[in-house]
């Protein structure tokens, strides 16, 4: 596989953006300037950037509750991110969805959706009306291990095999469904070996891997351009905070297995052994953290001088052809 | 003006839309097969790529469809029945109702599902549903419940035209009955009322099926020296409140005649709209004829008293008046 210098920099500085963007953000949480249920996609980034480099911005992609990565990764700026974070009105959702719905359409990113295993049916949906339409876009559907066992799953993974649908859809298998472990409540060791109920092709790989990944989703992507129908692709990975920011409990998870995870399976640090053998030093990766950095304290000042909504908003958009609502 | 039955001018309704506009497309359980009367000949003239039977897949091809109209374009689903929209709910809810408003504006979600409801017809409590109600409750559905051939067609063809969801609840009780369709391009818009026929003495809002029972209790009454209006709702969200609260301001007497289960009913939110802002107006307490809170037999003899009809009606009425 090759790979350009300039998409290797633009995969670091995604991965960097969707870090820093979480370290950011759940420091504000605990501070109590945001708000809400918070699942951050810390320790994932590289199954995120991975994934959706592999794409044209003009492809779509459905993302999950844990979703503030999906749109960084598939190139959103991080102002209108972070300012829907805080609820104002230059949100990308303008105030209306928050964590669990984070969605930039102008970068594919088509709807995070919160409630697990709702994204199948979309995505695939998504694949069908580029079908129709006779365009050769693809649509990417993130979910994790947990949604595998959900009945839409097999709904949507059956229609996309028996119409040859052009979609990819992408596991990001972290080993848990909020705190019970895969291996208690799944049937099957991997959750690609359900592909094979679809006749669908699969593959497993190291999700922390950015190139292992690109690669992977790459010959998927190509498979679904040239009409050849879906793949299921899964990442192992692991995220490195709890399900949620807060909660409570946290012994589900062995320390070690956690403290294995933060130090020796870091997809950023990991990344940095794989740039320099493609002749991209630490240095570089150095200045693309700061100008990372840059950009986010920028995203903050820009969400925090953003105005909130009006009040007329709670009764905007509840439809595109408005109707009278009697309040 | 021509004559045509309810199923076969919805049948008009869709193949119109369809050769209009390519975006529209058709997907459900044995569509093709035109398993519920009103898909005949679709396969044949559009194709499978446009009329696309589903696996028994609701929860999957409802989903499906809320992702296509999500990207351009504009999918009708067939639900085969009414109460198969429970297997498809979250994504109704989740995804089809909330995702215009989730998202800020940045989709739109043209999607109409066709829900036909086949009740009074011996299929027990889980086929007999008429779950208007239940989804009315839900910001960001619009619901239509047309009575006659001409309307089913006009609020479908606007239905599919729309760029929010509808869900178009058809009553299979009505199918075969002919009634005349304006010719040409009949678009009826949604949330409009229509008043059936005019009186003077007591209003009676009627919902789907429910509307042909209240003309013939009108008529009926009529013999009695009593003069009834009907307003048939036709839409359910947008409810035209303006045309109920207009025909109590006549009458000042109110009977509701609705279908659905009666708790948290279409007669029940239109008894608080009256209450609440035609009080003045009523010269009689408000009377709904629903079907009771209960889960709907099979015996026929069970079954066949528990929904609203003529005999009923005109109790309610005569009660009203005496």
């Amino acid at each position: 596989m090759t790979i350009s210098d300039g998409d290797l920099r633009e995969m670091y500085r995604r991965m960097s953006s969707i870090r820093q963007f979480e370290d950011t953000t759940k420091d504000l949480l605990l501070k109590g300037e945001l708000y809400g249920a918070f699942h951050t996609s810390t320790g994932q980034e590289a199954s995120i950037v991975g994934s959706c480099m592999a794409l044209r911005i003009d492809d779509h992609m459905v993302g999950t509750h844990r979703s503030h990565g999906h749109p960084i990764g598939k190139g959103a700026k991080l102002d209108r991110l972070l300012a829907e974070l805080m609820g104002k009105e230059t949100g990308v959702n303008q105030g209306k969805g928050g964590s669990m719905h984070l969605s930039d359409f102008s970068v594919g990113s088509l709807g995070e959706t919160s409630i697990v295993g709702s994204g199948f049916p979309v995505a695939t949906g998504a694949a069908l009306g580029s079908k129709l339409q006779g365009l050769d876009r693809v649509a990417l559907c993130f979910f994790g291990d947990g949604a595998s066992n959900e009945g839409t799953f097999h709904e949507s993974l059956n229609l996309a095999s028996i119409w040859d649908l052009p979609v990819i859809y992408l596991c990001e298998n972290n080993g848990y469904g909020e705190l019970t472990a895969a291996s208690d409540v799944m049937a099957v060791e991997h959750v690609a070996e359900r592909a094979a109920a679809y006749r669908m092709p699969s593959a497993t790989v190291d999700g922390q891997d950015v190139l292992a990944v690109y690669e992977a989703v790459g010959e998927a992507v190509a498979r679904a351009r040239a009409g050849e129908g879906p793949t299921l692709v899964e990442t192992l990975t692991y995220r490195f905070e709890n399900h949620a920011i807060g909660l409570p409990i946290e012994n589900y998870r062995d320390p070690a297995e956690v403290e294995h995870w933060r130090t020796h399976r870091d997809p950023l640090l990991l990344f940095r052994d794989q740039a320099a053998q493609h002749g991209l030093d630490g240095a570089a990766l150095d200045v693309i953290d700061a100008e990372v950095t840059a950009e986010l304290t920028e995203a903050l000042d820009f969400a925090r001088s953003s105005p909130v909504p009006p009040p007329e908003a709670a009764f905007t958009h509840v439809f595109t052809n408005p109707i009278p609502i009697a309040r | 003006m021509h004559t045509v039955t309810y199923l076969e001018a919805v049948n008009e309704a869709l193949r119109e839309e369809m050769e209009r506009d390519p975006a529209v497309f058709l997907m459900g359980e044995d569509v093709s097969w035109n398993l519920m009367g009103a898909t005949g000949g679709l396969r044949e003239q559009f194709g499978f790529e446009r009329v696309r039977d589903t696996p028994i897949s609701e929860a999957g091809f409802v989903g499906a469809g809320a992702g296509a109209a999500m990207v351009g374009m504009r999918p009708v689903v067939h639900m085969l029945i009414a109460p198969f929209l429970y297997v498809a709910f979250d994504q109704i809810v989740s995804i089809v109702a909330k995702s215009t408003y989730l998202y800020g504006g940045q989709s739109k979600m043209p999607i109409t599902l066709m829900a036909p409801m086949v009740y009074n017809a011996g299929n027990a409590a889980q086929h007999s549903d008429r779950p208007y109600s239940t989804l009315m409750t839900i910001p960001g559905l619009k619901l239509v419940a047309p009575a006659t051939a001409a309307d089913a067609k006009g609020l479908l063809k606007a239905a599919i035209r729309d760029d929010d969801p509808v869900i178009c609840f058809e009553d299979a009780a009505l199918w075969g009955n002919k009634g005349e369709v304006p010719d040409g391009d009949h678009v009826i818009a949604l949330g409009v009322a229509d008043v059936k026929r005019e009186g003077s003495d007591v209003t009676v809002v009627a919902v789907s099926g429910a509307v042909l029972h209240a003309l013939s209790a009108a008529e009926q009454l009529e013999a009695e020296g009593i003069s009834v209006e009907v307003v048939d709702l036709r839409s359910i969200v947008p409810l035209d409140r303006d045309a109920v609260l207009t025909s109590v301001a006549k009458t000042g007497r109110l009977v509701i005649a609705d279908p659905a289960h009666e708790m948290g009913s279409v007669a029940s939110e239109v008894s608080a709209i009256v209450a609440e802002k035609g009080f003045w107006s009523l010269q009689a307490p408000i009377v709904r004829v629903t079907t009771p809170h209960t889960h709907i037999p099979y015996s026929a003899e069970l079954e066949r008293p528990l929904y609203p009809n003529p005999e009923r009606i005109m109790a309610a009425v005569r009660g009203l008046m005496a």
